[in-house]
C-alpha cells in the first residue's frame, strides 16, 4: 500500500479530470443546480474518498461520469476527461462501451443493483458478452473465476443462485465481482459497505482494496465514514451543497482540515479515545437546492462565518492542496488528537 | 449477577432471559435470546452492540414488554412485567419505552407531528386536550424542535428532524425507561453528533434510564457507562465502557474494535487490524461449543467442544470465553506499551505543530 502511495504521487498523468462540471436536474417546479464548478481527478491507480453529509452531490458526481441520469430531465455543463475523450458530450453508444469495461460502478444496495429474476452468474457473463467476444460456456467460467477471487467459497454452485438466496455480505462480494471482471481502468465505489456490519465492512475493504491493487483499477470512493477514508484512500475530496470544499492527500487533511466543514465532519465522530462529554456537532443542515445560500454555501452553519463569508467564495489552490474558504489562512482548525 | 444487597436501585435486569421464534418439532427454532443476564442501575446508560443478527433488536423489543420471553424473565425495578395480565401490561409499559431505528416508518403519514407526539396521552387518557397540547409542546422544545414543525406532516420534515420527534413522543408518558434501537444509524455523522448530545442532555434533565443498542461501537462507548457485546444471541462480554473499549478481554469485542476504522492520520499503519471471517452463521442450526468458534482468530481445539462460562475477571467485567485469562495477561502488557506509545504520538504531533 505504501509502495502505491509512492508511486501515484509521482506519476503526474490523471486518469479521469473533472472540469468545471455542473448538472442541473428537472423536478415539477423545474430546474435546479444539482452540482456548482465541480473540478476534481483520478489518476491510476489513485484510490480517492469523496466526503459529505447526505445532499452534498457525492453520487451525482459519479452518476454523471457515467452518464446515468436521466436524458431529458438532466442537463451537464463542463469536462469530464476520460482516456482523452469527454464524457459530457460523446455518443451514447461510446459510453456503452465504457460503462462497465472502462468505469464501472458498485452501488450502495446490492440489492436493488442486481436484478432478482437471473442467478448471479448470468449477471457476470451478461457483462462479459457485452464487452468481450466470448460464447456462454467461456463467459460462464470466467465468471466463476470471478467470483472465485472474490473470496466465495464454493464459487460453481454460487454462480447459481439468485440474489435473495444471498447474504447481505455476499451480495456485495458478487457486486464486486461483477464490476472488476472486465478489469476496468477505474470503479466507482458508492457507499460499497454502509449497509453492511463492521465486520463484514472490514472484510469487503479489504477485498476490494486487495483486488484494485493486484488489477491497477483506481477507485472513486464515495462514502460518509471518514474512519474508512482515513484508512484506505490516498487523497480526499470533500464536498458540501455540490461543490468541492477542500482536496488533498489524506494524512495532510485529516492531520490539519482547512475548510471548517471538513474539520466539523472530523470532529462529530465520537472517538472511544476522547473523554466522554458534548460532542462538537455541525449545527443545521445541508441547504435545500432552492434555497442557496449567498456568498459561502456553508456560512450559515459555520461557526466561523463572518462579514466576508457573504461574498462567493472560490476554490483555493495550494499546491497539492485546495481549499474554498476565504478565511483558511486565519482559521486554526484544531488536527484530530491522535 | 451482582449481589441483592446493592445500593443503587436496579431499574431493569435480565436473568437467564431466552426468547425464541418458530417451532422446535418442525426444526426450526431460533433462539434469538439465549440466556442473557444483566442488571442496569437507574440513571444509568447501558450499552448494547452486535451485528445484525445477533439478537439485540429481540432483547430490546422484550425489555420493554412487547416479546414474552420463552425464559427467564425480566424485572423492571424488582416487578415481574410479564405475571400481568394484558391490561395491567399496557398499562405498566407506559413508562417503559422504546424507540426505533427507521423515524419513516414510526410517524402515521397521515397525521402531523403534534398528533403523533400527543397520541400515547390520547390513549392514557391522560389531561384535557389542551394539557396533553401544551405537554406535547414542551416535550419539542425539550428535544429541541420549533413550534411551527409541530403542525407539519412526516414527510415534510428531514430524517434528523423525525428522530427528535420520535423521542419527544416517547418522553410524553413520563417513562422511567428508554430502549434506544439504533437511533442513530440511519443519520448523517454531524446529525448523530447532535443527536447524542440531546440524549446525554435528556438524561440529566430526567434522570433517564436508557439501554442503548447499536452496532457502532463508537457511538455505544461514547454514551455508555456500562456496554454488553453480544454475539448470536448470548452476551460475550460485559463491563464498564471505557474498560471494555480499551482493553477488550473477548476475541470477538477485540475483533469488533478493529474493524472499526480509526481516525487518526497514522490509523492505518498504527494498529495491525484483525478482519473476521465468514458471517453471522444460521440462525436455526447454531454451532456447538462457543458459539464464536466458527470466525474467532483465536479458535483453539477445546472451543469446538465446550462452551465457556461466564465469569468475572474484574470487578463488573463478565466474559465467556476460554482464554479470557490469557488476553487479560496480553492486555496488561500492551498497556504498558500503549502508555509509551502515546507519548511518542503527542511528541510528534508537538513537533508537527512547531
Amino acid at each position: 500500500m505504501q509502495q502505491l502511495a509512492e508511486a501515484t504521487t509521482a506519476g503526474q498523468d490523471t486518469l479521469l479530470d473533472i472540469q468545471n462540471l455542473t448538472l442541473s436536474l428537472r423536478d415539477e417546479w423545474g430546474w435546479v443546480e444539482v452540482l456548482n464548478n465541480v473540478s476534481l481527478s483520478v489518476k491510476p491507480k489513485e484510490i480517492l474518498g469523496v466526503v459529505g453529509e447526505s445532499g452534498c452531490g457525492k453520487s451525482m458526481t459519479a452518476l454523471s461520469i457515467l452518464r446515468l441520469l436521466p436524458p431529458r430531465d438532466s442537463r451537464l455543463g463542463g469536462k469530464i476527461m476520460f482516456g482523452g475523450q469527454n464524457l459530457v458530450s460523446c455518443p451514447e453508444s461510446q459510453m456503452n462501451r465504457i460503462r462497465g469495461r472502462h468505469i464501472s460502478m458498485i452501488f450502495q444496495e446490492p440489492m436493488s443493483a442486481l436484478d432478482p429474476v437471473f442467478t448471479v452468474g448470468y449477471q457476470i457473463e451478461e457483462t462479459l458478452r457485452r464487452h468481450f467476444r466470448l460464447d456462454r460456456k467461456e463467459a460462464a467460467e470466467r465468471a466463476v473465476e470471478a467470483l472465485d477471487s472474490v473470496g466465495i467459497a464454493s464459487p460453481r454452485h454460487v454462480a447459481t443462485l439468485y440474489p435473495m438466496n444471498l447474504s447481505g455480505g455476499m451480495r456485495q462480494r458478487v457486486m464486486i465481482a461483477m464490476a472488476l471482471v472486465c478489469e476496468p481502468r477505474l470503479l466507482i465505489a458508492d457507499e460499497p459497505t454502509t449497509a453492511l456490519d463492521v465486520t463484514i465492512q472490514a472484510q469487503i475493504m479489504d477485498l476490494l482494496l486487495g483486488l484494485a491493487d493486484r488489477t491497477g483499477t483506481a477507485i472513486m470512493f464515495i462514502t460518509h465514514n471518514l474512519g474508512l477514508v482515513a484508512q484506505s484512500c490516498h487523497r480526499m475530496v470533500t464536498m458540501y451543497a455540490g461543490q468541492v470544499v477542500e482536496s488533498g492527500p489524506v494524512k495532510d487533511v485529516i492531520a490539519g482540515p482547512r475548510h471548517p466543514y471538513t474539520a466539523g465532519l472530523l470532529h462529530s465522530i465520537p472517538d472511544s479515545n476522547r473523554a466522554r462529554g458534548t460532542l462538537p456537532s455541525i449545527a443545521g443542515r445541508v441547504p435545500s437546492l432552492r434555497h442557496m445560500p449567498e456568498g459561502c454555501r456553508f456560512g450559515p452553519r459555520c461557526t466561523y462565518s463572518v462579514q466576508p463569508c457573504e461574498l462567493s467564495q472560490s476554490i483555493e489552490n495550494l499546491g497539492r492542496r485546495e481549499v474554498r474558504c476565504n478565511r483558511w489562512e486565519e482559521l486554526e482548525l484544531r488536527r484530530i488528537e491522535a | 449477577m451482582s449481589g441483592s444487597a446493592s445500593p443503587v436501585p436496579m431499574a431493569l435486569q435480565a436473568e437467564d432471559l431466552h426468547v425464541s421464534f418458530g417451532n422446535a418439532r418442525r426444526g426450526s427454532l431460533i433462539r434469538a435470546v439465549d440466556g442473557v443476564s444483566f442488571s442496569v442501575r437507574k440513571g444509568e446508560i447501558f450499552g448494547v452492540i452486535g451485528e445484525s443478527g445477533s439478537g439485540k433488536s429481540t432483547l430490546g423489543r422484550c425489555l420493554v414488554g412487547l416479546l414474552t420471553p420463552s425464559g427467564g424473565g425480566v424485572r423492571h425495578g424488582g416487578i415481574d412485567p410479564f405475571r400481568f395480565s394484558r391490561r395491567e401490561l399496557n398499562r405498566h409499559r407506559r413508562k417503559y419505552q422504546i424507540v426505533s431505528q427507521d423515524p419513516n416508518a414510526a410517524f402515521d403519514p397521515r397525521m402531523t407531528i403534534l398528533q403523533s407526539v400527543c397520541e400515547p396521552l390520547n390513549i392514557a387518557g391522560e389531561g384535557t386536550r389542551a394539557e396533553r397540547r401544551e405537554k406535547a409542546f414542551e416535550m419539542l422544545d425539550r428535544v429541541a424542535l420549533s413550534p411551527e414543525m409541530a403542525n407539519r406532516y412526516p414527510h415534510e420534515i428531514s430524517g434528523g428532524q423525525k428522530q427528535r420527534a420520535n423521542i419527544a413522543r416517547a418522553l410524553m408518558l413520563d417513562p422511567n425507561v428508554i430502549v434506544c434501537d439504533e437511533v442513530v444509524a440511519a443519520l448523517d455523522v454531524s446529525i448523530q453528533a447532535d443527536m447524542l448530545n440531546l440524549f446525554a442532555r435528556l438524561q440529566e434533565q430526567f434522570g433517564l434510564t436508557y439501554v442503548f443498542i447499536s452496532h457502532d461501537l463508537r457511538v455505544v462507548s461514547h454514551i455508555s457507562d456500562c456496554v454488553a457485546v453480544m454475539y448470536f444471541g448470548k452476551i460475550v462480554e460485559v463491563g464498564p465502557a471505557h474498560a471494555v473499549m480499551e482493553a477488550p478481554l473477548h476475541p470477538y469485542t477485540e475483533a469488533l474494535r478493529s474493524a472499526e476504522p480509526e481516525i487518526t492520520p497514522a490509523g492505518a499503519d498504527a494498529r495491525s487490524r484483525i478482519i473476521l471471517q465468514g458471517e453471522i452463521p444460521s440462525a436455526v442450526s447454531p454451532p456447538g461449543g462457543c458459539r464464536f468458534h466458527t470466525r474467532c482468530p483465536r479458535v483453539r481445539d477445546v472451543c469446538r467442544i465446550q462452551e465457556p462460562q461466564q465469569r468475572e475477571l474484574l470487578p463488573g467485567r463478565h466474559v465467556a470465553c476460554h482464554f479470557a485469562e490469557e488476553m487479560l495477561v496480553e492486555q496488561e502488557r500492551k498497556g504498558l506499551s500503549a502508555g509509551r506509545n502515546r507519548v511518542q504520538d503527542m511528541a510528534s504531533a508537538t513537533q508537527a505543530l512547531t
